[in-house]
């Protein structure tokens, strides 16, 4: 046999061997790859957020909010406030199962809010309010406050981590602090434990019993009606390969495609792109308070001044298409984003950036700026700090190191030179700083205060405040006065929002407008 | 001393080489800036949840404490249980296993039967066109990285041509015919720097062997060249070829991590990876320590393989 015979019989049985092993899989299996691999299964113990959407996909909430922000019944058939404001009445709809066939009930939901409010920041506030919750029946349940606030609602139908997802009572005793062992639901998909390999796939089945809303779906409520027989995470960590699993279809969908291979994805006839205006990022700045030189709260108000929005989104995001200069603290386009303060700052003005630091007496002590660089959308955050802080005036000492580094060393409170820190840059889902009470770096509680651990009196007491408001356009005139308080402290400071887009195979339909990725409503097509 | 006495006290020697990776890995983790509790609890976690789950997890506890602890499961086949998923490390590399086995022998394979045959040709034909070909394959061989190789091929194999899956792996009990499919780009991918090494140092001991002077005799008494290669040649140069291919198995560890990452194999590189990425200190410590035993191993059989190759060689 001669080499260009021995040539073609190896294509040919390389063909064949194709052919043979074509995969079996339905055409009712959604093949998705979601921002990072699924390790942890209780999202009420962490508030990753690859947890969180694994629990959008079995758990159900009592409230939701739809594509425009605003709160809805979910399991609940509907909810009454008290006449003097201090209560809520939930009655939950008829036949709401859990996974295991049983009914849902009032005391499932007790025990569930209860459990979350332990772990989440917006839940422990939210209890300082409450008096008690107990049963009325098997379907209805009260909770009574102590005096009015507008944190249950808000609380209860949490779009972010921790979302206050319904467990049964058997799951939700065990304690916060520690991991459930049972995934028992009552979403729309129902987890197949045996398949669950860590760094292979997650899988989810169909839940035939699920009773969805007569509404419409949309964003997180409304109707959420399973469209495919199964749902497939699959653990593809390099994002090159990840495009091209998209284009060759051996995958449906894509939660987070790398920025820079959007292009080429375009150019895929069988690929759509789709742009969820809720599905925002907001980097942000956090300086730690407690030492030289952001122990003081002039020297951080210059950062208003050296810093400017355009350039952190184009070195990191370079696409204007996606990216989103916006100076309101909250989100723009969201109901408490606002400008008011903003005139002025975040515009590069290093000549006022440089009086300020002289006024705020800065010695030239070295700002320690944490630089991670191996999580492609944070890398080039620090550098372009870094230079706009020099140009304003500070002496910048920035050290490299992985993402997980940098999470290990921002909880340490010592001195930078003794394994502390100065600042780093990070990104928050939108749906996490949306108000004053989830976005973690306005907490100023000192102590309790997240990484930074700012104290300021004021700025807790405006987000009490707000806590106590139930009137929308009182609590939008609290947020305004939040943002100008963190103009002043300067716990954080936003340095711009940016989309991202997911892509799907053009068969892939029904995917909602949502502020976090959900699955329910989306279909293949032929 | 027997084959079977030395075999014994080679086995002994591998527990202080254990133990030495036990503490160097146990040391090396907790002296790296990272904590795994701040990784587990996520970005909206409070410093106080941090060190709740540092405390469960009995990281607060001192070093010697954690040691003593680790070391005394281990001892007795308990490896301890991940960080994260909830699951015994035993268990999480006994999924992953079957994934990284199947690679590493295709690999093989491909490698000794691609390099050998071409080494042999290549002194064979020394200073040849053939010969010139090799060495320069060989070159390349070693110059390219794995994973540059790795979506080369995925380019043209995969994407253009739409012969192969782009990712994935497939067990052998969901079918051998798709097993085997998603393996062959891997495979491949990882042989290359192999059939380069291997193929160098059969060339260079064939070489040298056919100057010796019973190859002369093998060829004055009429032998064909055939039986002069593989009979007297190949047989006599085999002690260094195999030294390569076993130390060739040890560093495909390396080579398995790169590859099953570009690839999506869910193997132990994948595992090892993710488990670095994490800071799962229990996982990391198991698979280290396993890849050490495999590496510890796979000298030992080939130091008894030479005596099979060469009935000189006794212990």
């Amino acid at each position: 046999m001669n080499a260009f015979r021995k040539v073609i019989l190896a294509a040919t049985c390389v063909g064949s061997l194709t052919a043979v092993a074509a995969p079996a899989t339905a055409q009712t299996t959604l093949r998705v790859v979601m921002h990072s691999d699924l390790k942890i299964l209780d999202p009420i113990w962490t508030t990753a957020y690859i947890v969180r959407n694994h629990g959008y996909m079995i758990y159900d909430t009592l409230l939701a909010q739809d594509e425009k922000g605003e709160v809805k019944p979910q399991m609940v058939e509907k909810y009454e406030a008290a006449a003097d404001g201090k209560g809520y009445t939930f009655t939950l709809r008829e036949g709401l199962l859990w996974h295991d066939g049983k009914p849902v009930t009032s005391e499932d939901c007790i025990a569930s809010i209860k459990r979350w409010a332990v772990k989440d920041s917006l839940g422990q506030k939210m209890m300082t309010f409450v008096d008690s919750i107990a049963a009325v029946d098997a379907k209805t349940f009260t909770i009574k406050l102590k005096e009015p606030t507008g944190l249950v609602l808000l609380g209860l139908s949490k779009p972010s981590s921790n979302v206050p997802f319904m467990m049964p009572k058997r799951v939700a005793d065990t304690d916060a602090n520690k991991q459930i062992e049972d995934f028992t639901g009552s979403g729309p998909f129902v987890l197949v434990k045996d398949e669950w390999k860590p760094g292979d796939k997650t899988v989810y089945v169909k839940f035939d019993k699920y009773k969805p809303r007569s509404e419409p779906a949309s964003g997180l409520a409304g109707g959420k009606i399973a469209k495919v027989d199964r749902v497939e995470w699959r653990a593809i960590s390099d994002a090159q390969q990840t495009v091209n699993a998209l284009s060759k279809g051996e995958i449906d969908f894509i939660e987070a495609p790398s920025h820079d291979l959007l292009p080429t994805l375009k150019k895929d006839p069988n690929v759509n792109i789709v742009v969820s205006p809720l599905a925002k990022l907001q980097y942000v700045f956090r300086p730690n308070t407690l030492h030289k030189p952001f122990d003081n709260p002039k020297v951080r108000h210059a950062l208003w001044y050296a810093f400017n929005q355009e350039d952190f989104l184009m070195a990191t995001i370079g696409d204007e298409n996606y990216i989103r200069p916006c100076k309101a603290l909250f989100i723009c386009d969201t109901p408490f984003a606002s400008t008011k303060g903003m005139d002025g700052l975040l515009t590069s003005n290093a000549k006022k950036a440089q009086e300020l630091l002289k006024e705020a007496g800065y010695d030239g002590t070295p700002v320690m700026l944490m630089h991670s660089t191996d999580l492609k959308t944070l890398t080039n955050l620090a550098p372009v700090a870094k230079s706009l802080m020099e140009k304003a005036g500070f002496k910048v000492d920035m050290q490299s190191m992985d993402w997980q580094t940098l999470v290990a060393r921002r909880a340490k409170k010592d001195p930078p030179e003794a394994g502390g820190w100065n600042a780093f840059l990070t990104a928050w889902v939108a749906a996490d700083v949306m108000n004053p009470i989830s976005t973690a770096y306005v907490n100023a509680a000192c102590e309790k205060a997240s990484f930074g651990w700012p104290c300021d009196e004021k700025l807790e007491k405006l987000r009490d405040d707000f806590a106590r408001e139930t009137d929308p356009a009182k609590q939008k005139a609290i947020a305004e006065a939040v943002q100008q308080r963190v103009i002043e402290f300067t716990p954080e400071i936003p340095v711009g929002e940016y989309v991202q887009p997911v892509a799907m195979r053009k068969n892939v339909k029904g995917y909602l407008i949502s502020p976090v990725p959900v699955l329910w409503n989306v279909e293949i097509t032929k | 001393m027997s084959m079977y006495g030395y075999l014994f006290r080679r086995l002994l020697g591998t527990i202080p080489v254990m133990l030495v990776v036990a503490v160097f890995i146990f040391l090396m983790l907790r002296l790296t800036p990272s904590d795994p509790a701040a990784i587990i609890a996520g970005d909206n976690a409070t410093t106080e949840q941090v060190a709740q789950i540092r405390s469960q997890l009995g990281l607060d506890r001192p070093m010697i404490e954690q040691f003593v602890i680790w070391s005394g499961r281990v001892l007795t086949g308990n490896l301890g249980e991940s960080f994260f998923f909830k699951k015994t490390v035993a268990a999480l590399i006994s999924e992953r296993i079957e994934p990284t086995l199947s690679l590493a022998l295709f690999t093989i394979l491909i490698a000794v039967f691609v390099a050998v045959p071409l080494g042999v040709l290549a002194a064979h034909r020394h200073g040849s066109w053939i010969d010139r070909i090799v060495m320069s394959f060989s070159v390349l061989g070693f110059s390219v990285p794995v994973f540059v190789i790795g979506y080369l091929l995925i380019y043209l194999f995969a994407v253009y041509l739409n012969w192969l899956p782009v990712q994935g792996y497939q067990r052998i009990s969901e079918g051998v015919g798709g097993w085997a499919q998603r393996l062959i780009l891997p495979s491949v991918t990882l042989s290359v720097i192999y059939i380069a090494l291997i193929a160098r140092m059969t060339r260079t001991s064939v070489l040298e062997v056919l100057s010796e002077d019973y190859i002369r005799t093998a060829r004055a008494k009429g032998q064909s060249e055939r039986k002069v290669m593989f009979r007297h040649a190949l047989r006599n140069a085999a002690v260094p070829i195999v030294t390569v291919i076993g130390l060739g198995v040890a560093l495909l560890i390396g080579g398995v991590v790169v590859t099953e990452s570009v690839f999506t194999i869910p193997g132990l590189g994948r595992l090892t990876v993710d488990a670095v990425l994490a800071r799962d200190y229990p996982t990391i410590q198991a698979v280290i320590l396993l890849f050490s035993f495999v590496y510890v191993m796979i000298n030992l059989a080939v130091d008894m393989i030479y005596t099979i190759l060469d009935p000189r060689i006794r212990y």
